[in-house]
């Protein structure tokens, strides 16, 4: 079997199919009903990006990087900077803005969860080979 | 009284993080003060901080494990140590000062609600508190904590790229 040689042992494989879906669903959950509930856009999106983490560092770079591509990180990142900002006009207007609040936390979960994704995607594909330096 | 208790923990473990020799158990050690910090945010009625600080703790540990796990090295011990304490102790006893004065200004410490946020909040009438102040007054603050996300992405390019890429190929 190849695919056991990359990432980490199978113990950890088999638990990780097991719980990425509660994590991923539990940092949806946290980041869509943070009105009502504590919680919030910025935890919601570290939980998220734990979760895709999780993946990367239980099977390798590479089964992580098939599941989020760069191309679908970066629309969804800008998306949700667009929605950012349509959302602080009313603040310069005057007008308090209340229906506003889930989308808000939604934008900036998916920025915030893709963003610290990414970082520690450069970090885990740059690290500079051992024998160069 | 159970404040006390934690913050006790806190110390204990911090001091056990500065005095370990073995890398992974100083991060370990830190790891377990900042859970002490998530209970003394739930202790002090703010959910909103506890839950970031658990996840960004898990975050931290992650990292942290990671860039340690390889190399144990041993502590620098050089000259230059009376410089070093002078600074130390006056830059405690400058921040010691600011402290005083400004904790003065502070309301009662584990009243949630402010003065100034409850005017905010009936403003709102959101049921989240926080969430309400975030949104409605401080939405171009999450666009600058989203600009300094992207400065790290940039600086972690910049730092980790090969040198010399173009001669390569």
């Amino acid at each position: 079997m190849k695919n056991n040689e990359i990432g980490m042992s199978l113990i950890v494989k088999t638990i990780t199919r097991l719980t990425i879906g509660l994590i991923l669903i539990y940092g949806i959950y946290i980041s869509m009903f943070s009105s009502a509930h504590p919680g919030g856009g910025f935890a919601g999106g570290v939980i998220i990006a734990l979760s895709f983490i999780h993946i990367m560092l239980a099977f390798g770079k590479g089964i992580a990087l098939k599941k989020l591509t760069g191309k679908i990180i970066v629309s969804l990142m800008s998306i949700s900077a667009l929605l950012i900002i349509c959302l602080a006009v009313p603040n310069f207007i005057g007008k308090d803005l209340r229906e506003g609040i889930p989308v808000s936390d939604i934008a900036i979960s998916l920025m915030v969860g893709m963003g610290l994704f990414l970082a520690f995607m450069a970090l885990a594909l740059m690290t500079p080979h051992r024998g160069q330096s | 009284m159970e404040i006390h208790l934690i913050l006790i923990f806190m110390i204990i473990f911090a001091l056990a993080a500065i005095e370990i020799k073995d890398l992974l158990s100083s991060v370990v050690a830190m790891s377990a003060v900042g859970l002490g910090l998530c209970f003394a945010f739930l202790i002090l009625k703010a959910p909103n901080l506890a839950i970031t600080q658990l996840v960004v703790e898990l975050l931290c540990l992650i990292l942290l494990i990671r860039a340690t796990i390889n190399k144990d090295l041993p502590l620098v011990k050089d000259g230059r140590w009376f410089f070093n304490t002078i600074s130390t102790f006056v830059f405690v006893a400058v921040f010691l000062s600011f402290i005083y004065f400004a904790l003065k200004e502070l309301p009662r410490f584990g009243e949630p609600l402010m003065r100034l946020s409850q005017q905010y909040f009936d403003r709102t009438a959101v049921g989240n508190t926080v969430n309400a102040i975030t949104v409605n007054f401080r939405h171009l603050d999450a666009l600058a904590e989203i600009a300094v996300l992207f400065a790290a992405i940039i600086g972690v390019l910049a730092v980790m790229r090969k040198v010399g890429r173009i001669h390569e190929e």
